[in-house]
């Protein structure tokens, strides 16, 4: 069994690694072929967004599903969903810093100090980079294991920020930020049921070590 | 085809009332069609210049920045905010082809000499079209620069002769979710509805748009006449007008009923006073990667800044 999984997770990798890059692929070709809308900064920025809020879903998505499939394996793909997911918000990130702001970081602090959806976004963007930093196997081993879970439950935080971000930034039709809303509830949801699940197996484990 | 005739055979009127599924093309070469609306275009643009004197001209015609190049015909018909036909940039190019923009009609009510409701074709008659270059400033902090063409509204309000009671315009836009299907959601409170105060109606550069690059204005572009006052951000240019009311209070326009806080009735180009969620200070011109300074009344100040002299424009956004 053991050497089976070891077999196809690699395989399964190279295909996540392959499915992740599509986004950017896309957005390459599209910039190099006049492929991008009239106006590109904003395409590279709504682009890339949207890919790490996909991203980010998928690894919210990671825990409810590995026990909804009984596939305990699925965990071997958590970090990597997440590294990518961070990897599209620092595209989104340095796309506005790069063509936006043009690297003035005074006006970085203007928008992120007045403007509450940088503040939300920017705060995210803060929440990723520590957990990526973070992931490495060192830094679980180096944090313990515990405070390293509870460090990364601000993906959580990050995941809800993301979708108040993309929501405030809509002058008006807010369909799309409600779809996204509503499937991170759908994914916090189940991760509750998981959690209670959980915390009901708990409960009952002393009461058999009575009996 | 149907400029031509109103133009040149009054009386032959009736010809335009045919079914609308025959194309111009159809019936006049389309080469001899362009080639006679820019014979047409040139000729109202000259006497306009020679009217309003060699100033003027130069300011209404071409006040431009040197590296204020024309935005791509593609950019300016195919990146548009027209919610009437959907709210993404690209919708209003790919629904706007179920608006029938002729045979329309205009409704002129108020305290006015001439109420009525005006063909389209009969209230421009007699009128030379001009040809504007005009920067656009997107509220949303994009601009373009756009050869507009279209008749000054100065001069549609003075052959209607307004009254001393008309103290504002007020234009409204078509109202048919049969042929603005984004009219069936509520993004915003149907039909859209915006208003200028007089002297801002009456002022050189406000124009009566009907077409864009010497051709007939694109559906998504507001056929068949749109209002482009280029010192205001862009949500002032209703589209698709089909009435002006001449009013004594200060008319309700449709984004500052949405969002009071972002959109006032003024919305004057003006790069320091922040929209809530964004600087106005700088935009970027469609088809360029930086940003760009914005100008107060976007560059035409040294036209239009008096008319709002004594004004808080922090307060009057």
């Amino acid at each position: 069994m053991a050497s089976r999984r070891a077999d196809w997770v690699p395989w399964a990798k190279v295909l996540v690694w392959a499915a992740a890059l599509v986004p950017l692929a896309v957005l390459l070709w599209d910039a190099t072929h006049g492929g991008l809308d009239a106006e590109p900064v904003k395409d590279i920025q709504h682009r890339t967004g949207k890919t790490a809020l996909v991203l980010l879903l998928i690894t919210l998505a990671n825990t409810p599903m590995r026990r909804a499939t009984g596939q305990g394996t699925l965990v071997r793909f958590r970090r990597l969903t997440g590294l990518f997911a961070f990897f599209y918000a620092c595209l989104h990130f340095g796309s506005y810093l790069l063509f936006d702001l043009q690297f003035a970081f005074g006006d970085l602090a203007e928008d992120v100090l007045k403007r509450p959806w940088i503040t939300i976004g920017f705060t995210v963007f803060l929440i990723l980079l520590t957990l990526a930093v973070t992931s490495p196997k060192v830094m679980v081993r180096r944090l313990g294991g515990r405070r390293w879970h509870a460090l990364h439950r601000l993906i959580y935080v990050a995941g809800i920020g993301t979708v108040l971000h993309f929501y405030l930034s809509v002058k008006k039709d807010v369909t799309v930020p409600l779809q996204f809303a509503a499937l991170l509830a759908v994914v916090l949801v189940a991760r509750m049921a998981v959690a209670a699940h959980d915390r009901r197996k708990r409960a009952l484990r002393p009461s058999r070590d009575v009996t | 085809m149907q400029a031509l005739f109103s133009q040149a055979l009054p009386a032959q009127i009736m010809l335009i009332r045919r079914p609308p599924d025959i194309k111009t093309s159809d019936i006049t070469n389309e080469h001899l069609y362009w080639s006679r609306r820019e014979w047409l275009a040139g000729v109202g643009f000259g006497v306009a210049g020679a009217a309003l004197g060699p100033e003027l001209a130069t300011a209404t015609g071409t006040a431009r920045q040197d590296d204020d190049k024309l935005t791509p015909y593609e950019h300016v018909t195919g990146y548009n905010n027209f919610y009437e036909f959907g709210t993404d940039k690209g919708d209003p190019k790919a629904n706007a082809h179920t608006l029938k923009p002729r045979p329309w009609s205009l409704q002129v009510e108020g305290d006015v000499k001439r109420p009525a409701t005006y063909d389209l074709d009969d209230l421009f008659r007699g009128m030379g079209v001009q040809e504007r270059v005009y920067r656009l400033r997107c509220v949303e902090a994009w601009s373009m620069v756009i050869p507009w063409s279209g008749y000054p509204l100065a001069d549609v309000i003075r052959k209607l002769e307004p009254g001393t009671k008309a103290k504002y315009v007020a234009f409204t836009t078509l109202l048919d979710p049969k042929q603005m299907p984004g009219q069936r959601s509520r993004v915003l409170d149907w039909p859209y509805i915006e208003g200028l105060r007089m002297d801002e109606a009456m002022h050189p550069l406000t124009l009566l748009v009907t077409g864009v690059y010497g051709k007939p204005l694109p559906n998504q572009n507001g056929a068949p006449v749109r209002l482009v006052v280029p010192w205001k951000y862009g949500f002032k240019g209703i589209k698709s007008i089909v009435k002006l009311a001449f009013v004594e209070k200060q008319p309700e326009t449709s984004w500052n009923i949405s969002a009071p806080n972002e959109y006032g009735f003024y919305a004057n180009v003006n790069p320091t006073v922040d929209h809530p969620r964004w600087s106005q200070q700088s935009e970027r011109r469609i088809g360029e990667l930086f940003r760009r300074k914005t100008m107060p009344f976007n560059g035409y100040g040294d036209q239009v800044a008096g008319l709002y002299t004594g004004m808080d424009l922090r307060k009057y956004y």
